[in-house]
C-alpha cells in the first residue's frame, strides 16, 4: 500500500469509523433478531416431544398445542408393562448392538483410512473409487437382497438376529472411512518419515503415531457408529421380525402405527426422551470432539 | 532395513505418491520363468512353496484349494447349474400311508439365484486367491535363487506389520464390504433381468432387457411418464436439500461466529439441540403435527388465520417445500457443526495476510474461506448430495411419497429409492425395483464422479497439508 493511500485512509479515519461502528451495531442486532427467531423453531419441537411425554391424555391430535394436565405415569408404563411392547428390552437389544458395533467400525474405519492415507500400495486408487461407487448404490437395494443373505446363512431365527444386525451395521463400515482419511491426510508425512527412519514398521506408525493423533476424530467415528443402531430402523425393520429382537427404533415407530398410536402417543414421547438423553450427553461429548478434530490435526 | 533403502523409498514416495513400481512376481512371469515346482503350483496350491521350505504357508494355500474343491463339488456345481433355469419344480403335494398330505417343497427361485450368485462370487475369490498364492511360489523360488533361501513363516509374518501392513489391516474391513455390501448389490441387480414380481413370487425366469424396456414404456404401472417425473423430483431435492443446507448452514456458522456476537456456546448448543432427538422421533412428529387435523392448522384455525387446513402432504407443490424445508431443520445443525470446525481451522496467517494487502471482508471470503472451505467440503458436499438422493428416512417417514394419484405407483414427493422400497416390499415387484436401484446408482456415478474427479482435494491431496 503506498503512502499516499494510507495517508488518505488515516484522514477519513473518524468518519468512516463511527460509520462502520453504526454498522456493526446494526449487523448485531439483526443477527440476535435471526438467531433467536431460528432458535426458537429449532427448540420448539424438541420441547414439546418432552412435554408431550408427561401428557395424562394419550391421544394424538389434541385441541392445544402444549398439553393441559401432567403425569408421569407414562414413564412408569413404557417400562412396566411389557405385555404389550417390551420397551425395557428392546433397550437392552439396542444397546449391546451399539457397543459392538461402535467398536467393530472404529477399527475398521481407523485400519482403512489408515491404509489409504498414509501407505502406497498398488490398487490403493481403485480401492477408493470403489468405496465410492460403492456408496453411491442405494442402500435400500442392499436391505432386502442383505435379508435374504442372512436368511441362507440362518441368522432370522431366534436371538441369532441380534448378531446379525452386529454384523449388518459393522461389517460394511469399512467403505465408510472418507473423513477419516481426510483427517489423517491433514498430518506431516514429515512425523511418518521420521519414525521410519528411527525404524519403526508401518504397525508401529499406525497404532504409536497416527491413532494417538487422530483421538478426536475417534471418539467423533466411535459416537457415530454408537448411534447407528439407535437411529436406524429400515435395516431393523427388515431383519428383526419378531418383537424379541426388536431394537429401540423399530419399537417406537411400532408405537405410532394404527393400532397402537390411540394408547401409545404420549409414551412413545417418552420413549423418545428416554433415548435422546443418552444421545443429547454423547452429541454434547461428540460436538467437542468433532469441533476438534475439525480444526486440523496437528496445530502449528 | 538399511538406512539408505529407507531414504530411497521415502524419497520415491513423495515425488509421487502413487508410482509404486508394479511388482515383479506376476502369473505371467511364473510361467515364463518358474521351475517345474512353480508351474506346477498352478494346479497343487502351495506346492511351491513347500519345496522352498515353506511349509505353512504352503500347506495353508493347500489347505484351501482342498476346501474350495470339496465346496465345489459338493454343492457349487449345483448352484451354478442352476442359474440358467432358476428352478422349476413347482410345490407337490402327495398322501402318504397314514393318510397325511406331505408337501414337496419345489424350488425357489430367489434361494436359487442367491445360492447361483454367491457361488460365482466365491469363484471369482478363489480365482484371485490362486494368482496369489501362484505368485507366491515364483516369489519364493525367485528368493531362494537370490538370496539361499527362501522367506520363512516369522519373516512373512513380520512383513505384514511392515512392508504389508496394508494387507493385514485391509483384510477383514474389505472381507465384510464383500460379503454385506456388494454381494448383496449383486444380487439385488441380478433381479432386474428376471421376471420376480408379484405373480412369479416362487418361480421366476430371466427375461433379458424386458423390465429396462418396459420402465420406457408409455403404459403400465412404472412407465417413462413417471420415471421421468419421479427422476426430475429427486435431482430437484437433493439439489435444494444439499445447497440449501449449506448455505443457510455456513450463514448461521458465520453468523455466530462474528466477533462481536455472545454467548456463541448458547448459541450452537440451542441449534444442536434438535440433534439429540433421533431423526425418525423428530420427524414421526412434524407429519402428526401437520396432517389436515394436526396440530399446527388447529393451532393456525383457532387464531383465525386460515380459513380451512393447509395442504402440507396433500397438495403436490406443499408437500414438495414441506419436506425441503423440515429437511433444513434436519439437516442444518449438522452443518454448523461441520463449519464451525472448519472456520476456526483457517490459518490465521491467511486472514492476516489478507488484512495487510487491504483486502474487505467480500474479497476475504471469497478468496480465503470460500476455497478452504470447498476443498475440505467438497467430499462431504458430494457424500450430502448422494446421500439425500438416498434420503430414504425423510420422505418416507415424512410424507411417505404423498399425494400419490389414484392409481399411480409413485407419489408427488417419492424419491427414486422410496418408490423402489414401495415397488418391492409393499408390492413385491422385486425385478422393477432391481431396475430403478440401477438407474439411481447410474445418475449418482455420473453427478459425483465427474464433481470428485475435478475437486481439488481429489486432485491434490496433500494440498494444505
Amino acid at each position: 500500500m503506498s503512502k499516499a493511500t494510507a495517508a488518505v485512509r488515516a484522514a477519513n479515519g473518524g468518519g468512516f469509523l463511527h460509520d462502520q461502528r453504526k454498522r456493526r451495531i446494526a449487523g448485531d442486532a439483526a443477527i440476535y433478531a435471526i438467531l433467536t427467531i431460528l432458535g426458537v423453531i429449532w427448540v420448539l419441537p424438541v420441547v414439546w416431544v418432552v412435554f408431550e411425554s408427561f401428557n395424562k391424555n394419550t391421544t394424538p391430535y389434541q385441541d392445544t398445542f402444549f398439553p393441559t394436565e401432567y403425569t408421569v405415569d407414562n414413564y412408569v408404563q413404557l417400562f412396566t408393562q411389557t405385555d404389550v411392547l417390551d420397551f425395557p428390552r428392546m433397550f437392552m437389544n439396542t444397546l449391546i448392538i451399539a457397543v459392538f458395533v461402535c467398536v467393530i467400525s472404529v477399527f475398521f474405519v481407523l485400519s482403512v483410512a489408515f491404509c489409504m492415507s498414509r501407505l502406497r500400495f498398488r490398487m490403493r486408487k481403485a480401492f477408493m473409487n470403489i468405496a465410492l461407487v460403492l456408496g453411491m448404490f442405494p442402500s435400500i437395494m442392499s436391505v432386502i437382497a442383505v435379508y435374504f443373505i442372512l436368511k441362507a446363512l440362518g441368522l432370522t431365527e431366534g436371538s441369532v438376529v441380534i448378531f446379525a444386525l452386529i454384523l449388518v451395521y459393522a461389517a460394511g463400515s469399512g467403505a465408510g472411512f472418507y473423513v477419516m482419511k481426510g483427517y489423517m491426510d491433514t498430518i506431516p508425512m514429515s512425523l511418518d518419515e521420521a519414525a521410519y527412519l528411527d525404524g519403526c514398521t508401518r504397525l508401529q506408525v499406525f497404532t504409536k503415531i497416527i491413532i494417538p493423533i487422530c483421538k478426536p476424530m475417534i471418539v467423533y467415528q466411535a459416537l457415530t457408529s454408537f448411534l447407528t443402531p439407535w437411529l436406524d430402523f429400515v435395516m431393523a425393520r427388515s431383519i428383526a421380525r419378531t418383537q424379541d429382537n426388536y431394537t429401540v427404533a423399530l419399537g417406537l415407530y411400532t408405537m405410532l402405527q394404527q393400532q397402537y398410536i390411540n394408547d401409545w402417543y404420549a409414551r412413545f414421547a417418552a420413549g423418545a426422551v428416554c433415548v435422546s438423553i443418552p444421545i443429547a450427553i454423547l452429541f454434547i461429548i461428540m460436538q467437542r470432539f468433532y469441533q476438534e478434530s475439525m480444526s486440523g490435526s496437528v496445530k502449528g | 532395513m538399511s538406512l539408505s533403502s529407507t531414504i530411497g523409498r521415502l524419497r520415491g514416495r513423495s515425488a509421487s505418491p502413487d508410482d509404486v513400481a508394479p511388482s515383479p512376481y506376476t502369473v505371467r512371469a511364473a510361467f515364463r520363468d518358474g521351475d517345474a515346482a512353480t508351474r506346477l503350483s498352478a494346479v497343487v496350491l502351495g506346492l511351491g512353496n513347500l519345496a522352498r521350505g515353506q511349509v505353512v504357508k504352503g500347506l495353508a494355500f493347500l489347505a484351501v484349494e482342498i476346501g474350495f474343491v470339496v465346496f465345489i463339488v459338493r454343492t457349487g456345481v449345483a448352484n451354478i447349474a442352476m442359474i440358467p433355469s432358476l428352478g422349476w419344480r413347482t410345490q407337490t403335494k402327495h398322501m402318504n400311508e397314514q393318510g397325511y398330505w406331505l408337501y414337496d417343497q419345489g424350488d425357489n427361485s430367489v434361494i436359487v439365484l442367491l445360492y447361483g450368485v454367491a457361488t460365482l462370487f466365491i469363484i471369482a475369490a478363489f480365482v484371485w486367491f490362486w494368482t496369489v498364492a501362484v505368485r507366491s511360489a515364483y516369489k519364493a523360488q525367485k528368493l531362494k535363487e537370490r538370496d539361499g533361501a527362501a522367506p520363512t513363516l516369522v519373516d512373512d509374518l513380520r512383513a505384514f506389520t511392515d512392508l504389508k501392513a496394508h494387507d493385514l489391516l485391509l483384510g477383514l474391513p474389505v472381507a465384510g464390504v464383500l460379503g454385506f455390501t456388494i454381494l448383496p448389490t449383486l444380487f439385488m441387480m441380478s433381479m432386474a433381468f428376471t421376471s420376480y414380481d408379484s405373480d412369479h413370487v416362487q418361480l421366476f425366469d430371466w427375461v433379458g432387457l424386458e423390465n429396462f424396456t418396459s420402465i420406457f414404456g408409455l403404459s403400465g404401472e412404472v412407465n417413462a411418464g413417471l420415471f421421468g417425473q419421479v427422476l426430475a423430483w429427486t435431482l430437484v431435492w437433493a439439489f435444494f436439500a444439499t445447497f440449501l443446507n449449506f448455505f443457510f448452514g455456513t450463514f448461521l456458522a458465520m453468523a455466530i461466529n462474528r466477533k462481536t456476537i455472545r454467548g456463541k456456546g448458547f448459541w450452537r448448543a440451542l441449534f444442536s439441540l434438535s440433534m439429540a432427538v433421533p431423526q425418525f422421533v423428530s420427524l414421526l412428529v412434524m407429519r402428526t403435527m401437520l396432517q389436515q387435523e394436526g396440530i399446527v392448522n388447529r393451532v393456525l384455525s383457532a387464531l383465525g388465520w386460515i380459513d380451512q387446513p393447509l395442504p402440507f402432504f396433500t397438495d403436490p407443490t406443499w408437500a414438495r417445500v414441506t419436506v425441503i424445508v423440515i429437511n433444513l431443520w434436519v439437516g442444518i445443525p449438522f452443518t454448523i457443526m461441520q463449519v464451525t470446525g472448519i472456520l476456526q481451522n483457517i490459518p490465521a496467517e491467511q486472514y492476516e495476510a489478507a488484512r495487510i494487502d487491504g483486502a474487505n471482508w467480500w474479497q476475504t471470503f471469497v478468496r480465503i474461506t470460500m476455497p478452504y472451505m470447498l476443498f475440505v467440503l467438497t467430499p462431504y458436499l458430494i457424500t450430502t448430495f448422494t446421500a439425500n438422493v438416498n434420503n430414504f428416512n425423510v420422505i418416507y417417514l415424512l410424507s411417505g411419497g404423498d399425494p400419490t394419484p389414484v392409481g399411480a405407483s409413485a407419489g408427488s414427493t417419492d424419491l427414486l429409492v422410496t418408490w423402489l422400497y414401495k415397488l418391492t416390499v409393499d408390492r413385491g415387484d422385486y425385478n422393477i425395483g432391481a431396475v430403478i436401484g440401477i438407474f439411481t446408482f447410474v445418475v449418482l456415478a455420473v453427478v459425483s464422479l465427474i464433481t470428485y474427479r475435478s475437486s481439488g482435494s481429489y486432485k491434490n491431496e496433500g494440498g494444505f497439508r
